[in-house]
């Protein structure tokens, strides 16, 4: 008897952590979504922030700079997460220089956002300040190329190696090389693991704020290229909280930032949905 | 033993880091013809085709000395170029493994990578192939289904057509019909019978009747050595070893 209380206890316990932890999530979501979506309209969309922190003007050039900075970590970042991924599942064997390899992918994915930042700041806004343009799209992306490399790399890899031996037995049994059975047999059956990564990846990319505080400038302008100063959303509303106090435009900007993620984030799962089946034959 | 020799393995010894799983190998397989490789399991059959076909290449810490003769050239040799080894002489594995794409595409497959791109070409090679393997009649309306729609006995039949495509002289079969029901598992035998009159045949089996019905020579494997070698009605009716015949007769395996 008292073991099934006790059952009965645990399942209660373990329930309502599951529901803290929807609703956390339920909270903060509303609470952003209710004090944003009110400010969300064209105007605020495709208007520039004003320089001086005027209300009612919109926040164009942040999206702009979110878009381009992202952009560039994802273009970077992606064929040297992939091809390490491919490098380390297809032509490595479980041996040291593998270890090494996923360790130093750990290392980075836990080295504090800040410290990526200050990094980024000496290396590419100081010392490459000729070919970065000193704070810049450039920098910020590259910095923030960083912190997507670990996690694509890691979920490429993991995608990789569920992909069965019998396909690339397969294909090498029938005289394909190495590269043809990756590029034709392994990588498709992958991809949609490999773009999961991405895809977490450049939610992170959208989301980081302290990586690129001391590399993107934070400049309001719209932006014409990428060695010019930006200010992504992230970015635009850590400062107009703390240098005007102002928590309306800062809740629409975070409204327009979490919609995006989301949407990103269904999409992308709807289509790799979809190209599961169609590769299952369903 | 009459008949022309297709592969010659002399002295085959191989291990997998310190364990010996091919210990003095010696044999010789008939060209036209199907050999069948017996054995109770682990006792080195499949490590012994896929060193046909150097498909052990691919297992971590692999070592072996001897000689596989196979048109007049060691095929252990390291400069082998295992790719255009691997046209001539291809492998049917145990379970089928049709790659994630239509039917179609799962035919054309190695003559693509083999660098055939015209539609025609492509779709005559296809044809003959999946006659050739007994399953054209039928896939020939669905050909742009998933293989992954075909059952089990289609789709290994399917892997035999694959292989086809790619013209080799040698097919390896690493129990094909094991994973198969009793009626899709008669098919893959009857499909053996045409086979052999154009390739050398070398299957693993597990299943001893199999091996009677099927083929015309049979080694019997034991703890990585051959312990006879003969034609199929000798080693069944009169094995000259007494473990060969426990085996056969059941007494083991």
């Amino acid at each position: 008897m008292a073991a099934k209380l006790r059952e009965t206890a645990a399942i209660g316990l373990l329930w309502g952590a599951g529901i803290a932890t929807l609703l956390i999530l339920i909270v903060i979501l509303a609470y952003i979504l209710v004090n944003g979506l009110p400010l969300i309209s064209w105007h605020f969309l495709t208007t520039n922030p004003g320089v001086r922190g005027q209300q009612g003007t919109g926040i164009y050039s942040t999206i702009v700079a979110t878009v381009a900075v992202t952009g560039l970590a994802l273009l970077v970042a992606a064929p040297l997460s992939v091809g390490g991924a491919i490098y380390l599942n297809e032509y490595t064997k479980e041996n040291l220089l593998r270890k090494v390899f996923r360790q130093a992918a750990e290392v980075l994915a836990g080295i504090p956002s800040i410290i990526i930042g200050l990094f980024g700041f000496l290396f590419f806004v100081i010392y490459l300040q000729p070919y970065t343009g000193g704070w810049s799209v450039l920098s910020g992306g590259l910095t923030l190329a960083f912190m997507v490399l670990p996690i694509s790399l890691r979920i490429s890899e993991e995608a990789l190696k569920a992909v069965p031996g019998e396909l690339r037995e397969g294909s090498l049994g029938l005289g394909a090389t190495k590269w043809q059975s990756i590029t034709t047999v392994v990588m498709p059956t992958a991809l949609p693991g490999i773009i999961t990564g991405l895809i977490l990846g450049a939610g992170r990319a959208i989301g980081e704020t302290a990586a690129i505080l001391l590399t993107v400038g934070g400049a309001l302008g719209l932006i014409h290229g990428v060695r010019d100063p930006a200010c992504p959303m992230t970015l635009y509303i850590y400062n107009i909280l703390t240098e005007y106090n102002d928590t309306t435009t800062a809740y629409g900007t975070a409204a327009v930032l979490i919609i995006a993620i989301l949407a990103i984030t269904f999409t992308t799962d709807y289509l790799m949905n979809r190209y599961t089946k169609k590769l299952k034959g369903l | 033993m009459s008949g022309e020799i297709e592969i010659s393995i002399k002295n085959l010894n191989l291990w997998f880091g310190n364990f010996q799983a091919l210990k003095n190998i010696n044999i010789e397989i008939q060209k036209n013809a199907v050999t069948a490789l017996i054995g109770p399991s682990g006792c080195g059959k499949s490590t012994f085709i896929k060193t046909l076909d150097r498909m052990n290449d691919l297992v971590d810490n692999v070592k072996f000395t001897g000689e596989v003769i196979y048109k007049g050239r060691n095929i252990l040799d390291s400069d082998t170029d295992v790719v255009e080894l691997r046209k001539e002489i291809g492998m049917v594995f145990q379970k089928p493994n049709p790659f994630p794409k239509s039917i179609f595409d799962n035919v054309a497959y190695g003559p693509r990578v083999h660098g055939i791109r015209d539609k025609k070409t492509l779709h005559e090679i296809a044809e003959r192939s999946l006659k050739g393997a007994a399953i054209w009649d039928e896939v020939k309306d669905r050909l742009n289904e998933s293989a992954l729609r075909l059952s089990g006995g289609q789709q290994q039949r399917l892997c035999i057509a694959r292989l086809l495509a790619v013209e080799p002289d040698v097919l390896l079969m690493d129990e094909p019909a094991s994973a198969l029901d009793p009626i899709a598992t008669s098919k893959i035998e009857d499909l053996l019978h045409e086979l052999k009159k154009d390739y050398t045949i070398v299957i693993v089996t597990h299943n001893m009747q199999q091996a009677a019905r099927v083929s015309s020579h049979t080694a019997f494997f034991w703890l990585g050595e051959i312990v006879e070698y003969a034609s199929t009605i000798d080693l069944f009716e009169r094995p000259r070893n007494k473990r060969t015949e426990d085996y056969v007769t059941g007494k083991f395996g």
